[in-house]
C-alpha cells in the first residue's frame, strides 16, 4: 500500500510526457492563488513540499518538519515513506497515547508546537513527554520464528514467533537505561490479563487481539508485522499510563531474560471442576468457610469458589429483587454523572466509527469506479486508432486516451487518499477500543460493590446467628459442646470476614 | 467527398438573397406535467425561428409531447433510408411515473438536440414531416400521430411489398435457400464489424460513466452523515474541542453539497454524451439493416426477373395468348428491379457520406464531453482541496485556544 513513492515518481514521469492534459485543466487556480495563504497557515511546512502542485504530488521527502518534533514511538511504526507523500503532514493522531479518567491529569506536557496535534485533548491524553524529567520508550522489532519444544501431534506444528522489546528508560525502578527482551503474544496475554486483575476499576488500554487464524496465515509477513505494530502501540500506551507503567508486572514483562512462565489455564471448565471439588467441603462446614481476604479482590464471577459464587448471586437478586436496601450503594453522584457522559460519548463514537468507515468504503468506490472508466475509455481510443479510416477519428482516439489517463490517475490518488483517512480515522477506532477498557473498569466497580455488599450482609447474617446461638446456649445448661465449638468458628469466620 | 461543416442554426448553401442567410433555429423548452396518475405526460413547447419560405413565418411556437418526436423519428427514418437519423433518448416505462426533475431535465436537452440535428442536416431539414411537426396545431398532430400505428401507415405500394418479401422468404425456405443474401463488399464488411464493436466498447464506457455518477452521490452523502455524526460527537465534548469536531462537520457538509452538485454535472455532461454516442451508433446499425432490406430485395427481384424471362422466353417459343401478359408483368418487374436497385446504390451513397459526417461530429461532441468532464473533477478536486485548506487555520485556533 505505501508503496506510493514509486507510484509517486511515475507519475511525475507520466505526467511530464502529457503535456497535452494541461489544455484541458482550465481553472488554473491550481497555480498562485491559494498557495500563499496555505503556507501562511503552515508555517512549518517546508519548503519542498508544493501543495497540490498541478495536479500531482511532489516528489516525496523524508523530513516532515511536521512530524519532525521528538521522533514519539509512533514515528518507528510508520513505514519510511508513509505521510511524506502528501502535502499535507497530518500531525499523526497515532502519537497520541493514552490515559485513564480517574488518573492523574496533570502529565500531558505537550512539547510539540505543531497545534493540530493538540486537537486530541479530549479525554485527557497526554504526549509521550519527551521534555519532561523521565521517560520510558519502548520499541518492538525483529519478529522471529521460534519453534516450540511442547508436544506436538501435528508435525510441524506450534511455531510461534517472538518479537524483541527494546526499552529505554531513565527510570530507577529500573535499574539499567536501555535493555532487551524476546516475547511472545502469549505473554503480553498474560500481562495483559495480570494487569486488568491487578489494577481493577483502571482504564487499562485494551491489548491487541488474539487471532483465531490458522497457522499458515499466522506465518505471514503481513500478519507479523501487523502483529508487530500492534504491541507496540499497546506497550506504548501501557507505558503512558503513570500508575501502570510502575507496575511490577510490567517491570518484569519488560526486563526480566528468559521466558515467562504461561499461566494455568482460565477455562470454564476446569473453574468450574475446581469449584466443584471445593463445594462439598465448604458445604458440609469442614474447612473454614469464610473467605480469605485477599480472595476478595477478585470478583467472584469468574472465580473457583462455587460457593462465594452462590452468595453473591444471591445478594445480586435481593438488590434487585428485594424490599431491602443493600448496606452499601452506589452513591457518588459525580462518578455517576460522569459515566452518563461516557455513555453518552461511547455511543457517538460508535456512530462516528461507524460512518466513518462507510465514508472510506464510498471513497475507495469512487476510486475504483474511476480506474474502471478509465480503462473502458483506454479500451475504446485503442480500438478506435485501430479502426481509424479518417483522421477525425485519430483526433478523437488521443482525446479519449487523455481524458482515459487521468481517469487511471485520479483514481490513484484517490486510493492513496483513503490510505490515508484510513489511517487518521483510525483513531475513532482505537477509542472505541478504549471504551471497552472502560466498560471493565465499570464493571470491575460493580463487582465489587457486589461483593462488599455480600460481605456485609453475610457478616450481619453470622452476627444474628452468633447471638441467637449465645442466646440459645445461655438457656441450655452446660452448654454443649458441638455448640461451643459451632460458636467459636463462627467467631473466626465473624473475624475474617470483618478482616475483608 | 467531405461535407461542409453545418452549424446548429442553419445551412451553408448559397444564400438566397444576399441580406439574409438561411437559417433555422429550433428550441425545445418548458416541459410541464399534464393529464394525471397513469395516462400523465410531458409536454414541451417547441419554438420555431426561421426565415425560410416554406415556413410560415418568422416564429412559431407549438406544444409537443414525446410521441410526437417518436412519430418524426419514424417518418424520417422511413423516408430517408441510408442517412443516419438522430437518435431519441429511450422510451422509458418505469421512470415515466416518476418524472423526477433530473429525468425530465434530461429528456429535454436530449429532445433539443434531436430536433436541431434534423433541422441542421442538409437533407433532413426538407422533410416534410418536419414542417408538420414544427408548425402543425395540436390537431393535426394527433391525427398524424395516430395513423402511424401498424399497417395503416403504409402505402398500397409498400403493402405489396411487404407481400413479396414473406413470399420470397416462403419460397425461399421452401426451396432451401436459407441463408440472407449479403453484399460481398469487404468495406463495408468492416465498417459493420466496427460499428457492432464500437457499440460494446460504448456500453461499457457508459456504463462505468453512470456508475461514477452513483459514486459521486453516495460519497457526497457519505461525507454529510459523517460530518453529522462528528457534530455530535463534539457536542459530547466541551470547548475548544468540540469546537473543532463542529467545525470538521459543517466543512464535511458543505463539501458533500460540492460532490451532490459535480454528481449532477458529470451526469449531464459526460454521461448523456456517451449515452448520446451510444444511440447513434444504434442509429447506424438500423441504417445498416435497411441497407441490407435493400439489397436483398434489389438482389430478389432481379432473381424473379430472370424467373420471368425464362418464362416469357417459354411463352414466346409457345406464341401463347399469355405471352402479352406476361411481357406486362415482365416489364413492370424491370421496373421495379431499377428502383429497387437505385434505391439501394441511394443508400449506399448516403451512407458514405453519412459516415464521415458522423465521424466528425463524434469527435466535436466528445471533444467537448471530455472537455467538460476534465473541469468539472478539476474544480470538485479543488473545491475539496480548498475546503479542508480553509480548515486548518480554524482547527488551529481551536486547539491554541485550549493553552
Amino acid at each position: 500500500m505505501m508503496g506510493s513513492e514509486n507510484r509517486g515518481f511515475e507519475e511525475a514521469h507520466l505526467y511530464a510526457s502529457r503535456e497535452e492534459m494541461e489544455s484541458l485543466v482550465l481553472d488554473d487556480s491550481l497555480t498562485g492563488k491559494s498557495y500563499s495563504d496555505y503556507r501562511s497557515a503552515m508555517s512549518t511546512l517546508s519548503e519542498t513540499h508544493h501543495p497540490l502542485s498541478p495536479p500531482i504530488i511532489a516528489t516525496p521527502t523524508d523530513t516532515d518538519p511536521l512530524l519532525s518534533p521528538p521522533p514519539p514511538p509512533y514515528s518507528n511504526v510508520s513505514n519510511p515513506n508513509s505521510p511524506s507523500n502528501s502535502y499535507i503532514e497530518p500531525p499523526s493522531y497515532g502519537d497520541v497515547n493514552f490515559s485513564p479518567l480517574d488518573a492523574d491529569n496533570g502529565v500531558g506536557v505537550n512539547s510539540i508546537e505543531s497545534p493540530i496535534e493538540d486537537l486530541e485533548k479530549s479525554m485527557v491524553l497526554s504526549r509521550s513527554s519527551s521534555s519532561s524529567s523521565e521517560y520510558l520508550k519502548i520499541m518492538v522489532s525483529n519478529p522471529q520464528k521460534e519453534l516450540g519444544a511442547s508436544n506436538s501431534i501435528v508435525p510441524g506444528g506450534n511455531t510461534y514467533f517472538t518479537y524483541l522489546i527494546t526499552t529505554r528508560t531513565n527510570l530507577p525502578e529500573f535499574g539499567g537505561s536501555e535493555f532487551s527482551v524476546r516475547r511472545r503474544f502469549k505473554d503480553v496475554v498474560t500481562l495483559s490479563d495480570r494487569l486488568s486483575e491487578a489494577y481493577r476499576g483502571f482504564f487499562i488500554p485494551p491489548r491487541p487481539d488474539k487471532s483465531v487464524v490458522e497457522s499458515q496465515v499466522m506465518q505471514k509477513q503481513d500478519f507479523v508485522e501487523q502483529r508487530r505494530v500492534a504491541l507496540e502501540k499497546y506497550l506504548q500506551r501501557l507505558v503512558a499510563h503513570p500508575v501502570i507503567k510502575k507496575s511490577d508486572e510490567l517491570r518484569v514483562f519488560l526486563q526480566v531474560q528468559g521466558k515467562l512462565p504461561l499461566p494455568t489455564t482460565t477455562d470454564v471448565a476446569s473453574r468450574m471442576l475446581d469449584g466443584a471439588a471445593k463445594l462439598p467441603k465448604q458445604l458440609f462446614g469442614d474447612s473454614v468457610s469464610a473467605i480469605g481476604p485477599q480472595d476478595v479482590v477478585q470478583p467472584a464471577k469468574g472465580g473457583r469458589d462455587l460457593l462465594r459464587i452462590f452468595k453473591e448471586l444471591k445478594q445480586s437478586m435481593a438488590n434487585d429483587w428485594g424490599a431491602s436496601k443493600p448496606p452499601v450503594e452506589e452513591e457518588d453522584k459525580e462518578f455517576l454523572e460522569k459515566k452518563e457522559k461516557l455513555h453518552d460519548l461511547e455511543q457517538q463514537l460508535n456512530n462516528a466509527s461507524q460512518q466513518a468507515e462507510s465514508l472510506v468504503k464510498a471513497q475507495q468506490d469512487m476510486g475504483e469506479t474511476m480506474g474502471e472508466l478509465g480503462l473502458a475509455l483506454i479500451k475504446l481510443a485503442k480500438f478506435e486508432n485501430q479502426e481509424a479510416l479518417l483522421n477525425t477519428q485519430r483526433i478523437r482516439a488521443a482525446d479519449i486516451k487523455n481524458a482515459a489517463t487521468a481517469a487511471v490517475k485520479a483514481s490513484r490518488f484517490y486510493r492513496e487518499l483513503n490510505a490515508q483517512t484510513v489511517k487518521h480515522l483510525d483513531t475513532l477506532h482505537e477509542y472505541l477500543g478504549l471504551m471497552l477498557a472502560i466498560h471493565t473498569a465499570f464493571s470491575d466497580r460493580s463487582s465489587a460493590l457486589l461483593t462488599v455488599q455480600t460481605l456485609l450482609s453475610e457478616l450481619s447474617s453470622l452476627h444474628l446467628r452468633g447471638e441467637k446461638l449465645e442466646a440459645a446456649s445461655s438457656k441450655i445448661f452446660g452448654g454443649d459442646k458441638s455448640r461451643v465449638h459451632k460458636i467459636e468458628e463462627l467467631k473466626e469466620t465473624i473475624r475474617v470476614t470483618e478482616g475483608c | 467527398m467531405i461535407t461542409q461543416q453545418r452549424s446548429l442554426s442553419g445551412s451553408s448553401q448559397s444564400p438566397r438573397s444576399p441580406s439574409s442567410q438561411p437559417f433555422l433555429s429550433v428550441s425545445v423548452t418548458d416541459p410541464a406535467k399534464m393529464g394525471n396518475g397513469v395516462q400523465a405526460y410531458i409536454s414541451y413547447k417547441v419554438i420555431t425561428k426561421t426565415n425560410l419560405p416554406e415556413y410560415q413565418g418568422p416564429e412559431k411556437i407549438v406544444i409537443r409531447r414525446y410521441s410526437d418526436f417518436v412519430w418524426l423519428h419514424d417518418r424520417v427514418f422511413e423516408k430517408y433510408k441510408g442517412i443516419f437519423i438522430p437518435p431519441l433518448p429511450e422510451k422509458s416505462t418505469v421512470e415515466k411515473f416518476r418524472f423526477s426533475a433530473e429525468f425530465i431535465e434530461m429528456r429535454r436537452q436530449a429532445l433539443d438536440i434531436f430536433v436541431n440535428r434534423i433541422a441542421s442536416h442538409h437533407e433532413l431539414q426538407q422533410s416534410e414531416d418536419l414542417r408538420t411537426f414544427l408548425q402543425a396545431d395540436e390537431q393535426t398532430m394527433e391525427r398524424a400521430r395516430s395513423q402511424e400505428t401498424g399497417i395503416f401507415k403504409k402505402k398500397p405500394a409498400d403493402l405489396m411489398q411487404i407481400f413479396k418479401d414473406v413470399q420470397s422468404k416462403v419460397s425461399d425456405m421452401v426451396l432451401g435457400k436459407e441463408k440472407p443474401v449479403e453484399e460481398s463488399n469487404p468495406e463495408y464488411e468492416k465498417l459493420k464489424h466496427y460499428i457492432f464493436e464500437l457499440e460494446d466498447h460504448l456500453a461499457e464506457a457508459q456504463k462505468h460513466a453512470y456508475r461514477l455518477v452513483k459514486r459521486h452521490r453516495e460519497l457526497g452523502q457519505s461525507l454529510s452523515d459523517f460530518g453529522n455524526a462528528v457534530k455530535l460527537l463534539g457536542a459530547c465534548e466541551g470547548n475548544a474541542l468540540g469546537k473543532a469536531f463542529s467545525e470538521l462537520g459543517v466543512k464535511s457538509e458543505i463539501l458533500s453539497i460540492k460532490l451532490q452538485k459535480e454528481a449532477n454535472h458529470l451526469l449531464m455532461n459526460f454521461e448523456e454524451p456517451l449515452k448520446d454516442y451510444f444511440r447513434a451508433v444504434q442509429s447506424i446499425k438500423a441504417t445498416i439493416g435497411e441497407r441490407a432490406s435493400a439489397f436483398r430485395q434489389q438482389c430478389e427481384l432481379a432473381e424473379t426477373i430472370k424467373l420471368k424471362e425464362i418464362d416469357l422466353n417459354k411463352l414466346r417459343l409457345t406464341r401463347s395468348e399469355r405471352m402479352a401478359d406476361v411481357e406486362d408483368e415482365y416489364e413492370e418487374l424491370k421496373a421495379d428491379g431499377e428502383e429497387a436497385t437505385r434505391r439501394f446504390e441511394t443508400i449506399v451513397r448516403l451512407m458514405n457520406e453519412e459516415i464521415v459526417r458522423f465521424q466528425e461530429q463524434k469527435t466535436l461532441d466528445m471533444g467537448l464531453a471530455f472537455h467538460e468532464f476534465a473541469k468539472g473533477q478539476a474544480r470538485l478536486a479543488n473545491a475539496i482541496a480548498d475546503g479542508w485548506r480553509s480548515l486548518l487555520p480554524k482547527l488551529e485556533a481551536c486547539s491554541s485556544s485550549q493553552h
